[in-house]
């Protein structure tokens, strides 16, 4: 009834205020009538009782007003008052409001991109039930692969988890009638999706009771997302018969829309059961040796500590070790979060993003300095009409409440531009394949945590910076102002903006010193010496995919490479079952040759490893330094030989001449005779020291996996067509990727090239952010100083003088806020050493190139109050005040 | 009229509801009907009775209508609500409390004590 009542009257206020005050009206005017025909009454002539009616009445405006603030809803109707000026204030000034909303936008846009990405990656769980007890297993000798019976071993002994789960990624070819396609997929355990707790969105998954040992359960359960794009959400696609590498599986399954394994950033198309691995026929299941396994994980148990989960699962590596000596090495484990793969990705994941949030949020602490500043500069222009109000009778309250207004509603509306900048700039990301061979997506949805930080942001940055010229308004005094202008006093002292300002001319001529470093860098670093040519043609293609095993692989290599040899303009080809800085590379204990006992850990060292055939080296670039390569009599029946690189030669043997011609045993015990050196390159990163690697002649170590390197100096374009047409003419069935060398450096150059672009486009921010910076406050100085100008003018001061007097305090800012930003960016450039290879800061373009951009802002940022004190005409000015 | 007594602050509201409690009245009305009842001994300042008649409506403790006054004017009239007539009560009750007590600890003697 009461909050009836209320709202009627806030209602009627809102949305009839012209019918209230009418009746308001109504109700006075009657009132002083009846109070007149009394006096009338009492013997007063008729206007003599109007009159004194009104003077007994009083201020009939206060009393009004009054009334109004006793019907409530007053403070909404002073809210859109507010605004209603505001926004009438703000259409006068369109530049200021513009220069504001943008500067805004940008830090509310950069936070809120950068948040997002915190929020899909770090602060949100994996989307399965419980993923905060889910953890993964990392051994510290290794990573966390494993082998097949390792994992069963793990799985059946431990008592710690609920279900211990593992998958394997693996590419293969699917057919669903005669189109062979690649497709990128988990192979995972029975207990997988139980362990998982997910449940299917159409059909079943596979458990554990459908394994049966090897090749037992042919099954195929496909992600939502393939399911829609490759199966037009078919529902009869349960129960289709399809080929996964040429072996006939079975549809069984969809998972549910969003789930798509474990790893985060890697999207599979389909789930096969792991105990069908030996489709891909360069590992068998149960050796024990073979670590193919790509990950294991599980929920720990209600009450099991991580802690005695580790003593547990270390119990079982012992045993293990005890029991097969010869194939285990020292087994200790860690527990990690599976979703980047422990802190091999999500180290620097977490590193970089909580490092781009900083800069992020020092971006909007500048930008609200900026705007500080800016609005400043602002109430000191409009210092005689705020002296103005309060001399009319306005309260200091109600000035500051529409300093507030506007502070706030910028920020709002630069939020909201801010924030559907990010949305659709994550967009773009969500979709957005960095690697085109590779299935990896960066999905990010902006959530309501996202929401609300970009409104909570834009609310306390108005408040922030709408705070600066308050203590200006307080100190308005009307009479002076009015009397003598606003001129005042002028800031001599150095206060918190000057700092705030060298500050963030400082972070910018960081950013700018570090992202010229790194583009520096990167460029530099593609002109070095990889230990290969760049300048090469990749043909990709995976034998198995398409039924070939054992004898017949080596056979469709030979053909392969013959036939593209024929190619006309082809110098030469090479073969070899990995690539360096490619995808991941593969490694393998040797021993020295005296080693009799060779388990694991007796290994003289880790070399990377290379199958590769005769002619790779020439074909590839890469250098003997002396001995000789391989030839086609390097088969099966000839002695065992191979090539290794300087840093193998020189740990393994003292020197490059002692290693030709000794030899090191292989893990089975093959003796294996150095028969050449190659020059040493870069395997797995850029920024690696230098790596032991080796070289086998792929006749004497078969492997299916078959990347063809064609050295030639035809068009890429034209090369690329004619090897796809002479592959088909091998095997039309045979899926071939084919990219330049070049391309296929994308997968190492990726954390380099992401680095530099954030650094960039943080860089710019920064720019512009300086930018404004150092305009609100030139801005500032020339209108708090015109009067001054004006007289140095009328008084025949040169040019130059008067732009020293106005600007010398900017630009000594600029200055001293460049230098200190330069030297820290040259410290800050041996951090960023560690993601791009040689980024050195000492390089001459760099240090021109900064200055050169900060004083290309500068100029930027007082050529519109230069203009402004340059073109003070002191006869008006003189006039004026 | 020289003897009139300054209202209390608070008690403003109470007379109103009092005054209106007799029967519908506009604004002017009020005025009279409080003067009247209390002898002329209290006055209300013309420009303090409306905000707080508001205050009242919001508060949903008078309702008010347009009417016609005794000599033909158009006039606003409030009459209490049922909120009114309970806030009325209650404060009646409790400003005879107050006198009552205000009353005897004035009255008191030296022997009382």
């Amino acid at each position: 009834m009461k909050l009836l009542a209320y709202f009627r009257s806030m209602g009627e206020k809102f949305f009839r205020p012209s019918q209230l005050s009418q009746e308001m009206d109504e109700e006075l005017r009657s009132h002083i009538a009846l109070r007149a025909e009394d006096l009338e009454r009492s013997g007063l002539d008729p206007e003599e009782a109007q009159r004194r009616a009104r003077i007994e009445f009083g201020g009939e405006e206060k009393v009004k007003e009054e009334c109004h603030q006793a019907l409530g809803a007053n403070l909404i109707e002073t809210a859109i008052q507010d605004v209603r000026i505001t926004l009438r204030v703000l259409r006068k000034s369109p530049g200021f409001a513009l220069a504001a909303i943008l500067t805004l936008a940008l830090a509310i846009g950069a936070n809120t991109v950068v948040f997002s990405i915190m929020n899909a990656f770090i602060i949100r769980p994996l989307n399965v039930p419980h993923a905060e007890s889910l953890y993964g297993l990392w051994r510290l000798q290794d990573d966390m692969s494993e082998s097949y019976p390792d994992y069963v071993d793990l799985r059946d002994r431990n008592h710690s988890f609920d279900a211990l789960i593992a998958y394997n990624v693996n590419e293969v070819a699917l057919d669903t009638g005669n189109n062979p396609s690649r497709s990128w997929i988990e192979e995972a355990s029975g207990n997988f999706f139980d362990g998982l707790d997910v449940h299917p969105y159409l059909g079943r998954f596979f458990h554990t009771f459908d394994e049966h040992g090897p090749n037992s359960a042919p099954y195929v359960v496909l992600t939502y997302k393939y399911w829609h794009t490759h199966f037009h959400d078919d529902r009869g696609v349960i129960g289709q018969n399809v080929l996964v590498n040429k072996h006939p599986y079975t549809v069984i399954g969809v998972a549910p829309p969003g789930f798509h394994g474990t790893l985060l950033f890697f999207h599979p198309d389909f789930f096969v059961p792991i105990v069908n691995h030996d489709i891909d026929a360069g590992t068998q299941l149960n050796n024990r040796r073979s670590h193919w396994v790509f990950m294991t994980m599980g929920h720990l148990k209600a009450g099991v500590t991580p802690g005695e989960a580790v003593t547990d699962l270390n119990s079982i590596g012992q045993d293990l070790l005890r029991k097969y000596p010869k194939d285990e090495g020292k087994m200790t484990f860690k527990l990690v979060r599976p979703s980047m793969y422990g802190d091999y990705i999500g180290g620097p994941v977490r590193e970089f993003v909580t490092g781009l949030m900083l800069l992020a949020s020092l971006i909007l602490l500048a930008a609200c300095a900026n705007l500080g500043s800016l609005f400043a500069a602002r109430a000191a222009d409009r210092s005689r009409e705020v002296a103005l109000r309060l001399a009319l009778g306005s309260s200091r309250k109600r000035i500051l409440r529409g300093v507030f207004t506007e502070a706030i509603l910028i920020a709002l509306v630069g939020g909201a531009v801010g924030l559907s900048g990010s949305i659709l700039l994550l967009r773009q990301l969500s979709v957005w394949q960095p690697f085109p061979r590779f299935p990896g997506y960066l999905t990010v949805t902006p959530d309501a945590n996202v929401y609300a930080l970009a409104l909570l942001l834009a609310i306390v940055s108005g408040l922030l910076f709408g705070a600066v010229p308050v203590r200006q308004v307080l100190q308005t005094n009307p009479y002076e102002v009015v009397k003598t202008g606003s001129s005042g006093r002028i800031g001599r002292r150095i206060t918190a903006l000057d700092v705030l300002l060298v500050l963030q001319i400082a972070l910018c001529a960081v950013l700018v010193t570090s992202s010229l470093v790194a583009v520096r860098g990167l460029a530099h670093c593609l002109r070095s010496n990889f230990g290969f040519d760049l300048n090469t043609m990749l043909a990709e293609t995976d034998p198995p995919m398409v039924g070939y095993s054992g004898d017949t692989v080596p056979a469709l290599q030979k053909r392969m490479i013959d036939a593209l040899k024929a190619i006309p303009g082809v110098e030469s080809v090479g073969l070899s079952d990995a690539l360096p800085l490619g995808e991941g590379s593969n490694y393998s204990n040797v021993f020295a040759d005296t080693t009799t006992d060779l388990r694991p850990s007796n290994a003289a060292m880790n070399p990377v490893i290379f199958k590769v055939s005769p002619e790779y080296f020439q074909a590839a670039g890469t250098s003997l330094l002396s001995g000789r390569s391989f030839g086609w009599h390097d088969d099966k029946d000839s002695p065992r030989v191979a090539v290794v690189n300087g840093q193998f030669a020189r740990r393994m043997f003292g020197s490059i001449q002692s290693a030709l011609g000794s030899y090191f045993k292989m893990p089975d015990g093959t003796r294996t005779q150095v028969v050449g050196i190659a020059e040493d390159g870069k395997y797995d990163r850029l920024t690696e020291s230098p790596k032991a690697a080796m070289y086998l002649p792929i006749l004497q170590s078969p492997s299916a996996s078959s990347w063809m390197v064609l050295r030639s100096q035809r068009d890429p374009q034209e090369l690329g067509a004619a090897i796809r047409s002479t592959l088909r003419q091998v095997d039309p069935a045979l899926p071939v990727y084919i990219q330049t060398r070049y391309n296929a450096l994308d997968t190492v150059l990726f954390g380099p090239r992401m680095a530099t672009l954030a650094l960039g486009v943080l860089g710019m921010m920064g720019a512009i952010l300086a930018v404004v910076g150092i305009f609100g406050m030139a801005a500032y100085s020339v209108s708090k100083r015109l009067r001054e100008l004006g007289i140095r003018i009328a008084l025949g001061g040169q040019r130059k003088e008067v732009l020293q007097a106005a600007l010398s305090r900017a630009v000594k800012l600029l200055v001293l806020g460049s230098a200190a930003g330069l030297s820290l960016g040259i410290l800050a450039s041996r951090v960023l050493a560690f993601v791009v290879a040689q980024a050195t800061p000492r390089d001459p373009l760099v240090i021109a190139g900064v200055v050169f951009a900060m004083a290309v802002m500068g100029l930027l940022a007082t050529w519109i109050p230069a203009r402004r004190a340059l073109s003070v005409d002191p006869l008006r000015l003189l006039r004026e005040e | 009229m020289t003897d009139q007594a300054q209202i209390l602050p608070g008690t403003l509201d109470i007379l109103i509801l009092k005054a209106v409690s007799l029967g519908p009245l506009h604004g002017y009305g009020v005025l009279l009907r409080i003067g009247q009842i209390s002898g002329q001994a209290l006055l209300i300042e013309q420009g303090a009775l409306y905000p707080a008649l508001f205050r009242l409506v919001r508060q949903g403790l008078l309702k008010a209508s347009w009417g016609t006054s005794e000599n033909n004017r158009r006039a606003k009239f409030y009459e209490l609500t049922a909120a009114g007539r309970k806030r009325l009560r209650e404060q009646v009750e409790g400003w005879n409390r107050l006198a009552t007590a205000m009353g005897s600890a004035l009255a008191a003697q030296p022997e009382e004590v």
